[in-house]
């Protein structure tokens, strides 16, 4: 007779491992129960075509929280990031524009579109580096409700106002400003070049229904400097053997720490008797019990599809209606049988090891928007291509190379559906512009993989296709993500936590969902 | 002007910083691109190519070669079988360290000994009386090492032979681009790697044909900076950083014994009369008053000191290389010689020399470490080395 579970962790994405690792951590007996037959969710490494290594999904590592890698020893458990250096921005004119790892040659490169713009960057980013110095201690930081009383609720609060007041006034109000301003206002009071303000803005676009002209996309760009701050832990970069070998070293973790983990074991529901849970049915009919059941799942599958809403407030039954998703991307990955040429910086050189972003101007960033806004693909969208190969080379057989294509924007909601005709179209369309900059491209494609939201949303389980487990909208962030009242990671069933990206602070493989949901299961119990 | 090594018309083109350094009186690369991140990254992810030519290269042949060696290093050469490497140190008669290196035999009656310092003179003080010829191919053979997980994959491209079977710390004869060099499996990385001997007037060729064939499997010209990285998270110790040959020594306590450098494994007391060994048995009977051991910084205490000002840790993306006192419950238990936060294992890491009874695997020390102009000290373990050990380095 097997020693009773203590907590079921559903979804094997990188959030429910780093849950499960933390509570194993702690002495809890825990399983996690994934559907498909490998963990990682959006964080996955697949030879899609024999000898050709994806990641499938998500293709870098963004703010993985350095306590995460501490508390959890993931080098020891095979997390290897590497870095990503450059990123290349071919411009209408044939010419380019870098931004390379070394801080001389940047501005030098800025300076020769603008001289003014290369100036700007460095106050730019010392005040970007306050904003994330502030906001940083919020991720590590479970939402406090304003509205409540609970002593730990206003101590959040209080914590929280006093953390704004430090910031002093203009900090305060060039926050104030990003919270508030689109990317491209925003970037408008600091720079003049064009492509430099697009592949700026770009980054506030990712994964969320706006434009770089709508208010509120400003403040994803603090996520980059966010990431500077981890400098020391190059917590930003690629991982060898692609992202799923992150997932595998939180799941190597939570093994060594005692979880089970089971694949190929998807759970149809979450038991509840008497208002709180009991345990999980799985869908081939098995039932598995623990007193604690923690969903990774985002909230519409939470709230919506696992339990039944009877279970539930009326009214978070409809926040979470609300809710917005609208998918927002795709990928494209291509295996190759040589590397893109691109015309603006011929031959094979240092820029094949970075990021190519096509971004050419904000205008052809918000016409990009304007195709999704209205139903369509993008017919020429912003596109953010790294070749994974030429940085691990593990990742290709030799000679050969994948490229990853981040794609925005592939609503969804398409006109009409999407069809197979129309996932080829939209695969062309991103060969194309591509092409366009690197001719031999197209002849140079051995085999292509094409995921729109639907696709996403298929494979991975993450509702109408998005990255983020729900937008990273400013009215779906911290205290209000995924619903008022219920930010503090549990539900209204006893028992029954979350721990997704749908939770504060989400997106992107940070884990910090997972890390916080665990602290409060634990300070729960 | 400097000498410059074989390879001096194929790595000056790629030194993108101008980044040259001193090592024996050559100029060689500190980082080829401008920073050493991708470079160190090579070691551990694909393949770094390293000019190591200034190394002091002695060809020690005759019929009392291995008497000679083994009346003067620490371990027994008399065993070391034709195409095996050993690592040693040699002592002086006070079981001092003279200097480390690897000896290779290459043949029934030859044997090659690399050294950080010139050896000469005291191979042939040695010397006396024994039928051996020393010669110093230190000009004459280049070196390069080829260091990293795909390292093995890289040569059995270029080499005629198939580098498969070459164990740990053995050597081969080879052929690449028509040339005849000898590839050891050895190295100052702690990784897979292999170190090739090439005659100095083919190095060029050599070079040319392992860029091409490596290409693909993502070869990389490293720099100095990238391996000292790899051979602090390697614990390896390095002559003239971490310690001082007893002959350069102007006092007593610069000099370290083997044992004092946790190099106990290289001395077998065991075997026949060589330099030093009855200091080193009367020290090993009372037991080493310092080792020479790993110290991880606890990077909770770091961050504390540097939020203190509001600043977030600023840690030196290349190896420091001086003295940084080690504290234990207030009082100077030791120094570190070099340190550097590690890339892979994401740890703020020094070597350091600890003095009994302080230095047990996990003792509670405290690191100097400078908080904008203020002398700190930041919280940190003892360890045991190394603090990365791949089981591809020995596979």
């Amino acid at each position: 007779m097997k020693a009773p579970l203590d907590v079921i962790v559903i979804g094997g994405g990188h959030n429910g491992l780093v849950t499960a690792a933390y509570l194993a951590r702690s002495g809890r007996k825990v399983t996690v129960l994934e559907r498909r037959h490998l963990v990682g969710g959006a964080a996955v490494s697949e030879q899609v075509f024999p000898g050709f290594t994806f990641s499938v999904f998500s293709y870098v590592v963004s703010l993985l929280r350095p306590e995460i890698i501490r508390d959890l020893d993931l080098p020891r458990h095979g997390l290897h990031i590497l870095p990503l250096e450059s990123t290349v921005t071919p411009l209408p004119n044939g010419d380019y524009l870098a931004g390379w790892g070394d801080s001389d040659l940047t501005r030098r490169e800025i300076y020769r579109h603008s001289p003014r713009d290369a100036d700007a960057t460095i106050e730019f980013g010392r005040l970007m580096h306050h904003m994330a110095m502030a906001v940083r201690p919020i991720l590590s930081m479970i939402p406090p409700d304003p509205t409540s009383l609970a002593p730990s609720d206003l101590a959040g609060m209080l914590k929280l106002g006093g953390h704004f007041r430090s910031l002093g006034a203009e900090r305060f109000h060039a926050m104030y400003k990003l919270m508030t301003m689109s990317s491209a206002d925003y970037l408008d009071e600091w720079f003049e070049f064009d492509p430099f303000k697009a592949t700026k803005s770009a980054s506030g676009i990712i994964g969320t229904f706006l434009g770089p002209r709508s208010p509120g996309s400003a403040y994803v760009l603090l996520h980059h400097y966010m990431g500077e701050i981890d400098g020391a832990f190059r917590a930003w970069g690629f991982a060898k053997g692609g992202t799923g070998s992150i997932s595998d070293a939180i799941g190597n973790a939570a093994r060594a720490f005692g979880a089970t983990i089971r694949t190929d074991a998807a759970v149809s529901q979450v038991i509840v008797k008497g208002g709180r849970t009991t345990g999980v049915a799985l869908a081939n009919g098995d039932e598995v019990s623990a007193p604690i059941v923690v969903s990774s799942l985002d909230p519409r599958r939470t709230f919506l599809d696992l339990v039944d809403s009877k279970q539930l407030p009326g009214e978070l039954v409809d926040d979470i209606r609300r809710f917005k998703f609208r998918g927002s991307s795709g990928k494209v990955n291509l295996a190759l049988s040589e590397l893109p040429n691109f015309t603006c910086l011929p031959g094979v050189g240092p820029q094949h090891r970075g990021a190519f972003s096509i971004s050419p101007s904000i205008d052809y960033l918000e016409r990009a928007y304007d195709d999704a806004k209205y139903g369509e693909f993008s017919r020429r969208p912003y596109l953010d291509i790294v070749i994974p190969s030429m940085i691990d080379p593990g990742m290709a057989p030799p000679g050969k190379h994948v490229m990853s294509i981040f794609v925005q924007y592939a609503p969804y909601h398409l006109n009409g559906g999407w069809t197979d005709a129309k996932r080829d179209a939209f695969g062309d369309a991103v060969v194309d512009t591509i092409t366009e900059h690197a001719p031999n491209l197209k002849s140079a494609v051995l085999h292509r993989q094409v995921l729109t939201p639907l696709d996403i949303e298929r494979v991975t389980g993450l509702s109408e296709g998005n990255i983020f487990a729900g937008e990273l909208a400013l009215q779906q962030l911290f205290f209000l993500r995924p619903s008022a009242s219920w930010s503090n990671y549990r539900t209204p069933i006893r028992g029954y936590y979350q721990c997704g990206a749908g939770t504060h602070p989400g997106g992107g493989i940070m884990g910090a969902s997972g890390r916080l949901a665990a602290l409060k299961i634990l300070a729960d119990s | 002007m400097l000498k410059t090594t074989p390879f001096h018309a194929r790595t000056a083109p790629l030194i993108l910083g101008q980044t040259w350094r001193r090592w024996a009186g050559y100029s060689v690369a500190s980082c080829y691109a401008w920073s050493p991140e991708r470079e160190y990254a090579a070691v551990r992810n694909a393949a770094a190519l390293f000019d190591v030519s200034p190394l002091h290269k002695y060809l020690i042949a005759g019929p009392d070669a291995a008497k000679l060696l083994d009346r003067m290093v620490t371990r027994d050469v008399v065993k070391a079988k034709v195409g095996q490497v050993l690592y040693t140190t040699w002592c002086d008669a006070q079981g001092k360290v003279v200097d480390d290196g690897t000896i290779s035999r290459l043949d029934e009656a030859t044997y090659r000994l690399t050294a950080a310092e010139p050896n000469f003179r005291w191979l042939h003080l040695n010397a006396h009386g024994l039928d051996v010829v020393i010669t110093d191919v230190s000009e004459s053979v280049g070196a390069l090492a080829l260091q990293g997980p795909l390292a093995r994959a890289i040569l059995n491209q270029v080499a005629e032979r198939p580098v498969d079977s070459l164990k740990y710390f053995r050597v081969m004869a080879n052929r690449i681009a028509g040339v005849e060099i000898q590839i050891s499996r050895t190295g100052y990385t702690g990784d897979l790697g292999y170190e090739l001997w090439v005659p100095a007037a083919d190095g060029v060729a050599v070079w040319d044909a392992l860029m091409a064939a490596g290409f693909s499997y993502g070869i990389t010209p490293a720099g100095i900076w990238a391996l000292d990285l790899a051979r602090i998270e390697a614990g390896l110790v390095m002559l003239d950083v971490d310690y001082h040959s007893s002959h350069r020594a102007l006092i007593e306590d610069q000099k370290s014994s083997p044992f004092e450098l946790s190099l106990d494994w290289t001395v077998n007391l065991e075997k026949g009369a060589f330099n030093g060994k009855r200091a080193l048995r009367s020290e090993k009977a009372r037991g080493p008053l310092w080792r020479f051991v790993g110290i991880e910084v606890e990077w909770e205490s770091l961050e504390a000191l540097f939020a203190a000002v509001e600043l977030s840790p600023s840690l030196p993306t290349v190896a420091w290389r001086t003295s940084v006192p080690i504290y234990r419950d207030g009082e100077q238990v030791g120094y570190a010689s070099s340190g550097c936060w590690s890339p892979l294992l994401k740890k703020y890491l020094a070597l350091a020399h600890i003095r009994a009874p302080h230095f047990g695997p996990d003792t509670r020390v405290e690191m100097e470490v400078t908080v904008e102009h203020q002398r700190r000290r930041a919280a940190g373990w003892v360890r045991k080395l190394p603090f990365f050990d791949p089981a591809r380095k020995r596979a």
